[in-house]
């Protein structure tokens, strides 16, 4: 393992956003909780912009940190910017993967993006928000 | 939890990926670098000087696994042993009358599975026996599975990644019945518990000095007078012509010399890794909640503990413990870089997230209760804050 870029051990060690928030407005997952890697995304949104977002993953360092930038990328954003956040960007934000680990910032990615996808299938439906 | 200012702490429990070479070690090899140069086929002082070496080394090597002189190859290693003693037996034993028959076990080190996968490729039938729930090969399995063109059964001495020894003695027996040659892995028993060729019953035993204080890229095949047995490699007349190449003489008097003094301490060592291995599992039942020891009901060597945690990933385990300065692995060395879960911790029935979950401890002479006591503060912390994370919560 080679990780010379601070950043991975700063996410992975210390890794923000770390939780599962309460009755969120949208929730998704990426990666197989029966076989490996499994990463949980929560968030609230507030006017249009991820007002919160929280992350549980079970996984390897590299999804770990990779999880933990992907939050820091995410927070405070538009929908749309969110829907727009990379798995290479998210891999910038740690310093770069080592090739068998560039998969890992897919599950960031992802998992965002199925978080609002959730959240707009909910609004879509007119369910009322919380 | 700051633990990234706790600098200083460098704990090696990483031993059966490999040891560094002991002091009494490198300085038996020094000479041979330079001063003492020769080539040991030469005829001339400067050869005779190497040839010295190399059958000193010889005999001590053959001192420690009950072995005559006659009977030590010198190969680089472990994994050419095993590549010598399986490719060797089949080549000298196969008739194209009908197609040979090779048994070995699906928790072999990956020198033996591949090389056997490559047999298949050869025109070779392979049986990979499974294991029971503690790791263990089954005697009568072997038997079960013997065939009248079986020539050859490689099962390993002891696992390297659970420690678990395994019956040669009796596997030995079924052999001997069906005369069929058998092949001990032994790199992981050698020099770590009590090995003799005769009480293993080995016709071929690979053992590899970096894992017990030897220097690496040195290591045995211990081949049994009439054995037969081919080259594998092609050259000069080296190692009665079952290893060509110039003897490397400074590794082969470094290994010589590390199994002197494991004949010397085996002993002591033995009990003080033996009393730490057992500290460490008892305080980590003690202080983690859902852990698990595989292969904790069988025998095994001493010094080694593998560990599930579940919930969480034994990467990420292990590298949050190296950057505390613990150095020890998930899955085996030689997996690392691939995603798959330990085949030996699989092949004991483990459910794939949990073999996922596991971490080895190798214990070695030079540890002390301090680091075990450091260890043992260390991983329940680890463990909690990684779980801490996990969005699996509580089943398993």
């Amino acid at each position: 393992m080679e990780f010379v870029d601070g950043r991975f051990f700063d996410h992975f060690m210390d890794p923000r956003n770390v939780g599962r928030i309460e009755d969120p407005d949208g929730t998704g997952a990426a990666g197989d909780p029966s076989c490996g890697d499994w990463l949980l995304v929560t968030i609230r949104v507030e006017r249009g912009k991820i007002g919160e977002i929280r992350f549980l993953c079970r996984g390897c360092s590299s999804a770990i940190a990779t999880s933990s930038a992907m939050t820091e990328l995410a927070a405070g954003k538009s929908l749309e910017e969110a829907l727009a956040i990379t798995a290479s960007e998210i891999e910038g934000a740690v310093g770069g993967l080592p090739e068998e680990k560039k998969h890992c910032s897919l599950l960031g990615e992802e998992a965002l993006k199925n978080a609002v996808a959730d959240y707009l299938a909910r609004r879509e439906k007119g369910r009322p928000g919380p | 939890m700051n633990d990234r200012d706790e600098k200083g702490t460098r704990v090696y429990f990483d031993h059966n990926a490999t040891t560094g070479a002991r002091r009494e070690v490198v300085e038996a090899m020094l000479p041979y670098f330079s001063r003492r140069f020769g080539n040991a086929s030469s005829l001339h002082l400067f050869g005779q000087e190497a040839r010295n070496a190399v059958e000193r080394a010889r005999s001590q090597v053959a001192s420690l696994i009950g072995a005559e002189p006659g009977e030590i190859i010198f190969t680089s290693g472990g994994t050419e042993s095993d590549n010598l003693a399986i490719r060797g037996v089949v080549a000298a034993k196969r008739t194209p009358a009908r197609r040979p028959h090779v048994i070995t076990s699906s928790i072999e080190h990956p020198a033996v599975i591949r090389t056997c996968r490559a047999l298949e490729k050869e025109g070779v039938d392979v049986t990979f026996l499974p294991v029971n729930s503690l790791g263990a090969v089954s005697a009568e399995e072997v038997e079960a599975a013997v065939r009248p063109e079986t020539l050859l059964i490689s099962v390993m001495l002891a696992n390297n990644e659970t420690g678990v020894i395994q019956p040669s003695a009796a596997i030995a027996g079924v052999a001997r019945r069906g005369g069929i040659a058998f092949h001990v892995d032994a790199v992981q028993g050698a020099g770590k518990i009590p090995v003799d060729a005769g009480a293993v019953g080995a016709d071929l035993m690979s053992i590899s000095a970096h894992k017990f204080y030897g220097p690496k890229g040195i290591g045995a095949l211990y081949i049994r007078r009439g054995t037969g047995i081919e080259a594998v490699l092609t050259g000069g007349h080296q190692e009665s012509g079952l290893r060509a190449g110039t003897e490397n003489v400074p590794a082969i008097a470094g290994f010589g010399e590390a199994c002197r003094i494991s004949a010397d301490r085996l002993g002591a060592e033995m009990a003080h890794i033996a009393r730490l291995r057992d500290r460490i599992e008892r305080g980590i039942l003690a202080a983690i909640p859902d852990v698990g020891i595989n292969g904790a009901g069988a025998e095994r060597v001493p010094n080694t503990c593998n560990v599930t945690v579940r919930r969480v990933e034994g990467e990420a385990l292990t590298l949050y413990l190296s950057v505390l300065g613990f150095a020890l692995s998930s899955g085996s060395a030689c997996a690392t870089g691939e995603t798959d879960p330990s085949h030996v911790l699989i092949a004991m029935g483990l459910d794939p997230v949990d073999a996922q979950g596991s971490i080895r401890i190798s214990l070695g002479a030079e540890n002390t209760d301090e680091e075990v006591d450091a260890f043992l503060d260390a991983l329940p912390r680890v463990a909690a804050r990684l779980r801490e994370m996990s969005p699996i919560r509580g089943k398993c």
